[in-house]
């Protein structure tokens, strides 16, 4: 109760520098907040994207069909594998012809058929990892008939780059602003501190704990950190409504993110204040 | 309750502000530390309230040693041990009750008791009808009043007072006096710096110390 009251008049004696240090919390939080809106996005993408994941057995025409079906059954006992189907060369044409509309003049006009017969195979939900794809399709390369095996690994591991550089922007940008915070309530609390330096003095001297002393300029951080993280979740709602109204559909960030993104501000502040305590608390 | 064996503080650049003192107060003691400016009796004190460390030997406060005492059982020592100061050292802008609460709820006295426990305190030291004055409306004398109230919040075993009477007139003196006596009366120990010689010698069931450039050159209990 003393400490929030006490934390309280300290707001009220400084509301500039106390709204200067929610505002920087809230700037640090505000970047990493952003990444996580994308990163939350291209996650979503991803998977969809892993939805479609499949290996694409290209089979030589010669190959006769008792080979094929021994090497459907083999490729679908490996754990990872959900299902293989074989695809003719017919049935290959149809589906092009189907997908592709516009070209259906072309596929009619043929005379051979270009299209290879396949085995398509399907992986289990959770081991679509490139891993995975790898070994299974080295697999299907060890049966001689088969030409080839293909995958859409390049686009995977574009997108997981990506989201790797958006990471190493968000920690430089983010530190940035968390340093500036970091600074900005040091000197929040040296006026805090500076203000009430009597009363601390009067508390040593009659045997305060010093838990006791620290607790309102801690409890001041810790509630500086929660406002800037509201500030921040604010900011980052904003950004979401411009997207989504003059760019592209994109989702909102799950509210587990949100309260930890909350929780990290206020540990924030506080940790921020105990520093900063070290070393003014002293001075007195 | 206190004891310095071959105590030496040196300052640093300043030199030694006390040279090899050793002397023990026993418990419901009345002392007087005295000597000349500059002679040692505030670094005495600040040694016995442990705000500072001795350079040189062990100072011993009900129970608490200098050697062993921690940063984070300084407060345990300091509600052991009270303290007024010849400038009072109240918070400007508080009533009397206010300074005498303001400790009770710093340390932890349950709220609901706060105020009783202000008020009685104040009554001890004859200053009741004043608990809702600014403390910087009181006159000296009332003002030294109200930090002995305050340095009695935690119910210390001793009561150190440095210089207490130096900013107060022959009255308010006597008056302060008389405090610590009664004081001293309920058991509780009494050690006063002072340079008043005059003062100390209307005392005569005291125990004297005398410090002469950090050294002690007297006591009265020996001679
Ligand atoms: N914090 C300090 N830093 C450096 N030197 C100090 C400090 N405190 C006291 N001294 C020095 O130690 C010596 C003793 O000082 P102290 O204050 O103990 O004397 P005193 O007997 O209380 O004097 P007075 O009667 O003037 O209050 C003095 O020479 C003083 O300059
Ligand atoms: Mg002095």
């Amino acid at each position: 109760m003393y400490a929030l009251r006490e934390a309280i008049n300290a707001f009220r004696r400084a509301p500039v520098l106390t709204g200067l240090s929610s505002a920087m919390v809230g700037l640090a939080l505000f970047v990493v907040g952003l990444f996580g809106l994308a990163a939350y996005n291209l996650q979503l993408t991803l998977s969809a994207i892993e939805e479609r994941v499949e290996i694409a057995v290209h089979l030589r025409d010669d190959a006769r069909q008792s080979e094929i079906e021994l090497a459907q059954s083999e490729l679908a006992e490996i754990p990872e594998v959900r299902l293989v189907s074989y695809i003719s060369k017919r049935e290959a044409l149809e589906r092009a012809r189907a997908e592709l509309p516009d070209f259906s003049d072309l596929f009619n006009d043929l005379e051979v058929n270009p299209l290879p017969q396949s085995l398509e195979i399907e992986l289990q939900p959770g081991d679509r990892s490139p891993e995975s794809l790898e070994k299974i399709s080295a697999a299907a390369m060890a049966y001689p008939f088969v030409e080839d095996a293909l995958y859409g690994r390049e686009w995977v591991d574009k997108l997981f780059t990506l989201r790797r550089i958006g990471a190493a922007t968000t920690l430089a940008l983010g530190s940035a602003f968390a340093l500036v915070a970091a600074l900005i309530i040091g000197t929040a609390l040296r006026i805090a501190i500076f203000a009430r330096r009597e009363e601390i003095y009067v508390m040593r001297l009659v045997g305060a704990k010093k838990s006791f002393i620290r607790g309102p300029f801690l409890l001041e951080g810790a509630i500086a950190g929660l406002l800037g993280g509201l500030f921040a979740w604010g900011l980052t709602w904003g950004s979401y409504r411009s997207v989504y109204a003059l760019l592209f559909e994109i989702a909102w960030i799950p509210p587990s993110w949100i309260f930890g993104g909350l929780v990290a501000g206020v540990l924030f502040g506080a940790a921020a204040s105990a520093l900063a305590i070290r070393r003014h608390l002293k001075e007195i | 309750m206190i004891k310095l064996t071959n105590v030496s503080k040196e300052y640093p650049k300043r030199g030694f502000a006390l040279r090899d003192v050793s002397f023990h107060v026993k418990k419901g003691e009345f002392a007087f530390i005295t000597g000349h400016s500059g002679s040692g009796k505030s670094t005495t004190m600040r040694l016995i309230h442990m705000a500072d460390q001795p350079t040189d030997g062990e100072v011993r406060v009900t129970g608490y040693s200098s050697d062993k005492v921690t940063e984070r059982d300084l407060w345990k020592v300091r509600r052991r041990v009270g303290i007024v100061f010849q400038d009072f050292r109240l918070l400007p802008g508080r009533t009397a009750l206010e300074n005498v609460a303001f400790v009770l709820e710093v340390t932890g006295t349950t709220p609901r008791s706060i105020l009783p426990r202000a008020q009685k305190l104040l009554t001890q030291v004859g200053l009741a009808p004043k608990a809702g004055s600014l403390v910087h409306e009181l006159s000296g004398g009332e003002q030294q009043r109200v930090a002995i109230a305050r340095a009695l919040a935690n119910d210390p075993y001793l009561l150190l007072a440095d210089e207490p009477t130096g900013n107060l007139d022959d009255r308010a003196t006597r008056g302060v006096m008389d405090l610590f006596w009664d004081i001293n009366a309920t058991g509780m120990a009494v050690l006063m710096a002072t340079h008043d010689l005059e003062l100390v010698r209307r005392y005569p069931n005291a125990r004297v110390f005398e410090l002469d450039q950090g050294r002690l050159v007297y006591d009265s209990a020996t001679g």
